[in-house]
């Protein structure tokens, strides 16, 4: 029996298209600090460098990336404030 | 520059005797800074500083001749100005291949020749790594660009003026140059084209700088950068890179002799004269550098993306450094006015300053 896919539905989205390293991190890190653990952030980015940067800083900060998907080129990224 | 400031100042583009004058002291400036680059003065471009330089040469380039496959080729240990402007070629149906670093940051020249393709527009490496102050082989670089026929940009921000550069001779394309990495005032910079080399325009407008950056140049800014120029040549010529080099050795010996888990990050021999870089075990260097601020001493931690995001720097984790290190990382310059008793004072209250701080970072005694 297929399982229905999750849909996840963010508390808060960031445009960070066309932004470069190290703006998308910075834009993020500033709206996480706004929001309250458990609550769900959308960021979109277009850097080709945000996928490796976005997965180092969830693995430093212990914020979790719930989920990445990619259209054309431009990127979302799906954290999950931790605390 | 005083006089720019504080007089009248004409419009280096006007037909009138002010613009005239104005002219007049642009070409000369223009001329000073040729003579640091070693190439031809029309060839400058006058900028806002290196980070514009860098996207000028790499967009300018490798953007020209319309919609065509075009492949860039540059370094992991690049300044962030190049890294971006290469990553947003990829947009525009372009490829990059970032070439990886060895353990002091240095590029591999047959690497370059193996990432050449028949739709390389460019090569894109530094002369030196500003955050670990690596110099990279240029020689070997520019010889292989050369025979291939692909133009070779370097930026050359921390390198100029303190290491033999001679971008015509040595077959550099486009070099980058900052004011500030001269001691000149901030906000203006330049790209030193060779003749026969063609850009896209990135500031569209009435045409200065030979149509390939308009706008009014900053002339008080540029005289100073022109005047900067000179004197690092001329500073360059009665051995102010040996004087820094003595200072920097003898910094970089003692400081790993008193601080335990302390390690050069770049090469030992060839670096820039003037940079020492560290990373230390145990401490982070937000710590260690508020704490030398307070004694009076201004170092970084190399990286200032790295500082903003709080993630490693690109080049410490192109060079393979253990994470428990990347967040000690330190960065040290010399400059013009360093002197001896400066240097010691810095080995006296750093080596106590990272004792205490380790001594807080561990955990509390059960």
């Amino acid at each position: 029996m297929a399982t229905e896919p999750k849909v996840f539905i963010p508390d808060r989205e960031i445009d960070c298209i066309g932004l470069f390293c190290p703006m998308p991190i910075v834009k993020t890190r500033e709206a996480i600090q706004l929001m309250r653990p458990g609550e769900l952030l959308a960021m979109l980015s277009d850097d080709p460098a945000s996928d490796a940067d976005m997965r180092s800083w969830c693995q430093i900060t212990g914020n979790e990336l719930v989920e990445v998907s990619r259209e054309g080129g431009v990127y979302r990224f799906l954290v999950r404030k931790t605390r | 520059m005083r006089p720019f400031l504080e007089a009248g100042i004409g419009n280096p583009s006007a037909p009138h005797s002010l613009g005239s004058e104005a002219r007049e002291s642009l070409e000369a400036a223009r001329a000073k800074v040729a003579r640091l680059v070693g190439g031809a003065a029309p060839g400058v471009i006058f900028t806002s500083g290196a980070t514009e330089a860098n996207n000028l040469a790499i967009r300018g380039v490798a953007l020209r001749g319309g919609d065509r496959p075009r492949h860039v080729v540059t370094s992991a240990a690049e300044h962030i100005s190049v890294l971006n402007a290469c990553r947003d070629l990829e947009k525009a149906r372009g490829t990059v291949s970032i070439l990886p670093v060895d353990a002091e940051g240095r590029v591999d020249p047959e690497a370059v020749r193996r990432a050449l393709r028949p739709e390389t527009v460019l090569v894109s490496i530094g002369a030196a790594c500003a955050e670990i102050g690596t110099l990279q082989p240029l020689g070997d670089i520019a010889r292989i660009t050369r025979a291939a026929g692909v133009p070779l940009h370097v930026d050359a921000v921390g390198a100029l003026g303190r290491v033999p550069i001679a971008g015509e001779t040595v077959g550099l394309d486009l070099v980058t140059l900052s004011s500030n990495d001269l001691y000149g005032p901030p906000g203006a910079g330049a790209l030193w084209v060779r003749p026969g080399i063609k850009l896209l325009p990135q500031m569209l407008g009435g045409g200065q700088e030979g149509g390939y950056r308009s706008g009014t140049e900053n002339l008080p800014a540029l005289v100073g950068l022109g005047v900067a120029a000179e004197l690092m040549r001329a500073e360059a010529g009665h051995g102010e890179p040996a004087r820094l080099a003595a200072l920097r050795d003898r910094f970089v010996d003692a400081l790993a002799a008193s601080i335990p888990d302390c390690r050069l990050t770049g090469s030992r021999a060839v670096r820039l004269p003037h940079h020492a870089s560290f990373v230390l075990r145990g401490v982070k260097a937000d710590s260690v550098l508020l704490d030398l601020d307070l004694c009076g001493v201004a170092a970084s931690s190399g990286s200032a993306c790295a500082q903003w995001t709080g993630t490693p720097s690109h080049v410490l984790r192109a060079i393979g450094c253990a994470p428990e290190e990347m967040e000690g990382s330190l960065c040290f310059t010399l400059g013009r006015w360093s002197t001896l008793a400066e240097v010691d004072a810095v080995l006296e209250r750093l080596p106590p300053i990272v004792a205490r701080l380790r001594a807080l970072a561990l955990p509390a005694p059960r």
